[in-house]
């Protein structure tokens, strides 16, 4: 449901269907809603059966890759000759995204089944969730529904008397946006500064501790249970568009609009109905401009651009930019592009890791020659300047915050120029006292 | 940041954090994990609860306790925004000033905020000890602007009239 507004008809509340209800946030509110029961179907079936009907629902990585989540685990080692490890990612730090902590807040244990459940099929008996440390009520809310769910023994050392042991623990970071990204999370819960690690080895080969390990988003986990509950067939049959984006998606949507909020759609539903028809669109008197459609990382679309856009990985990439985690920017014609785009560039310089110089000083550089431009001191040639940097920050890091920085910059200098212009040829007055 | 930030600060009169019950709950976490390492965000986490910041002598008491070098645990802190590596007022207000807050106002509640705490400029603290005030990256709320992180207190759809009856709360 549009938390926190009523459900519209146009949603499919799966994962959503609680948000709003405290009843649903005990593990006693979650079995009486029907949860668990889904782990316990697993825990009848194999580990590979368990893997295969996650593979044929088609579910793919709600973090922003977009991964095809059953073969992700499929890479997980059949035999378990080392400790397997699952980490579940939460936290979520994409700026415009803002669902997952809606999923732990009202309803932990939809999230601890779908661990438990991924746990049991890559063969994991330790589960790790880290915790963006800023979530501080959903840190305390997980701490107990973990606890509950040992006491119970749906996690433990013989989960429901099956004589396996699937443990979790809550992990809390320190404020870190780039441990999300899943080689810097797994540094971080080491105990080192959350520097992203080259690829190869992919994790699954050696992840924590140099042994095998999946990280899982946290709506990829809460949407398993119900595919383990009612089947892959089901779940990929939920879809409006490309056959290969299945499922419902929460899409935080936040910014202009006049009823902003996570929205659970089916796969494909045209980007204008959730602008327009379930948030509201835009303010009284506004006409909308931009969206920044899956997190700040995607390149920026103009309101001519979403016109026909449909909500899938599909979609979003035929217009040129991602659907990444589902968090939509909505932004009217009060917004001032280039100052945002400034914030944005901001952001990725303060959260830059440090690691590679691409990164390290092209954000750091993009910010200033952002600032100089809004100070009125921006020179002629800034434009390229900005795009050649870009064009060094894309592509040639260990990941992708450079990149993610390099994205709304190219994007906003391509579609908005003439605003760029109208501060570095003196026409619209400067908004920065000092550069 | 201010000048406040920066200069440097002696924690004199230490007392060690990792006796008695803090050293118990630390230990009961050694389980979970295949390194004492491991614990080292859980273990900064215990000293900034206990003490309000981490200082130069809680930093060493960390590094004792878990095996590593004082300089290690010191990359590994100031790696991450949230641990203080300096004292910070009574009440530490962070407030979400990236793009989806800003285009909704959130620097006209930072400004409500430097004001009305006596703070004047961001991270420094007000003169009577109480208030810092410091922007932060996205705090991950955006559909409630604007979120702001009052101590442990995560609070949604702050406006700048909303600000002196908040403060209210926090003396």
């Amino acid at each position: 449901m549009g938390y926190p507004h009523p459900s519209h008809p146009g949603e499919q509340a799966l994962l959503s269907k609680y948000f709003g209800d405290p009843g649903a946030r005990s593990y006693e509110g979650w079995v009486k809603r029907g949860g668990y029961e889904a782990f316990k179907k697993a825990l009848a079936m194999t580990r590979d059966q368990v893997t295969e009907e996650v593979k044929s629902s088609g579910l793919r990585g709600r973090g922003g890759a977009g991964f095809p989540t059953g073969l992700k685990w499929s890479f997980m080692p059949r035999e378990v000759t080392k400790p397997h490890y699952l980490v579940c990612n939460a936290d979520e730090s994409e700026p415009g995204t803002f669902k997952d902590r809606e999923i732990m807040r009202w309803t932990p244990h939809q999230l601890l089944e779908g661990c438990a459940i991924a746990a049991y099929a890559i063969g994991a008996e330790r589960i790790y969730i880290y915790i963006r440390g800023e979530f501080t009520a959903e840190h305390r809310i997980l701490v107990d529904a973990v606890e509950e769910a040992t006491r119970a023994g749906a996690l433990g050392a013989n989960v429901f008397g099956t004589g396996r042991r699937i443990e979790a623990i809550v992990h809390r970071g320190a404020g870190a946006y780039i441990c999300g990204e899943e080689t810097a999370m797994m540094n971080s819960i080491e105990g080192k500064r959350g520097n992203p690690r080259i690829k190869p080895p992919f994790p699954a080969q050696a992840g924590l501790w140099a042994c095998p390990t999946t990280i899982n988003n946290v709506e990829t986990l809460g949407s398993v249970p119900h595919i383990i509950r009612e089947g892959g067939a089901w779940y990929k049959g939920l879809c409006r568009g490309n056959p290969k984006s299945t499922g419902t998606k929460l899409f935080s949507v936040c910014g202009h609009v006049q009823r902003p909020g996570n929205y659970e759609v089916v796969m494909g539903t045209p980007m204008k109905e959730l602008i327009f028809t379930m948030c509201g669109g835009m303010r009284p008197g506004r006409t909308l401009k931009a969206v920044i459609p899956g997190g700040s990382s995607v390149p920026i679309l103009t309101a001519a651009e979403i016109e026909d856009c449909v909500l899938d990985y599909e979609g979003v990439a035929a217009k040129g930019s991602m659907l990444g985690s589902g968090g939509m920017i909505v932004m009217d014609d009060s917004t001032d592009i280039v100052y945002q785009v400034m914030r944005l560039a901001r952001f990725y310089a303060h959260e830059s890791c440090a690691q590679c110089t691409q990164c390290r000083e092209g954000t750091a550089w993009t910010t200033r020659i952002l600032e100089r431009i809004l100070a009125g001191k921006g020179k002629p040639e800034d434009l390229d300047l900005l795009l050649d940097l870009a064009d060094n920050m894309t592509g040639t890091t260990i990941c992708v915050l450079s990149d993610s920085c390099a994205a709304p910059v190219v994007s906003a200098i391509a579609k908005f120029r003439p605003e760029f212009e109208a501060y570095l040829n003196r026409t619209r007055q400067p908004v920065l006292a000092t550069a | 940041m201010s000048g406040s930030a920066h200069q440097a600060v002696h924690d004199a009169g230490y007392q060690p954090v990792f006796v008695g019950d803090a050293l118990a709950r630390l230990e009961a976490l050694f389980a979970w994990y295949p390194t004492k390492q491991a614990c080292l965000l859980p273990a900064l986490w215990m000293v900034q609860e206990a003490r309000g910041w981490v200082s130069q002598r809680g930093i060493g008491e960390v590094a004792d306790v878990l095996g590593l070098t004082p300089a290690y645990v010191k990359g590994v802190v100031t790696f991450y925004t949230m641990y203080h590596t300096h004292p910070v007022g009574r009440h530490f207000i962070q407030v979400c000033t990236t793009s989806p807050c800003n285009i909704c106002g959130a620097e006209d509640v930072v400004k409500a905020f430097l004001q009305h705490t006596g703070c004047g400029e961001l991270g420094a603290t007000s003169p009577d000890g109480r208030f810092t005030v410091i922007e932060v990256e996205c705090l991950g709320a955006c559909g409630f602007a604007t979120p702001v992180l009052i101590d442990d207190d995560f609070i949604e759809g702050i406006t700048p009239e909303r600000v002196p009856g908040l403060l209210q709360g926090y003396k």
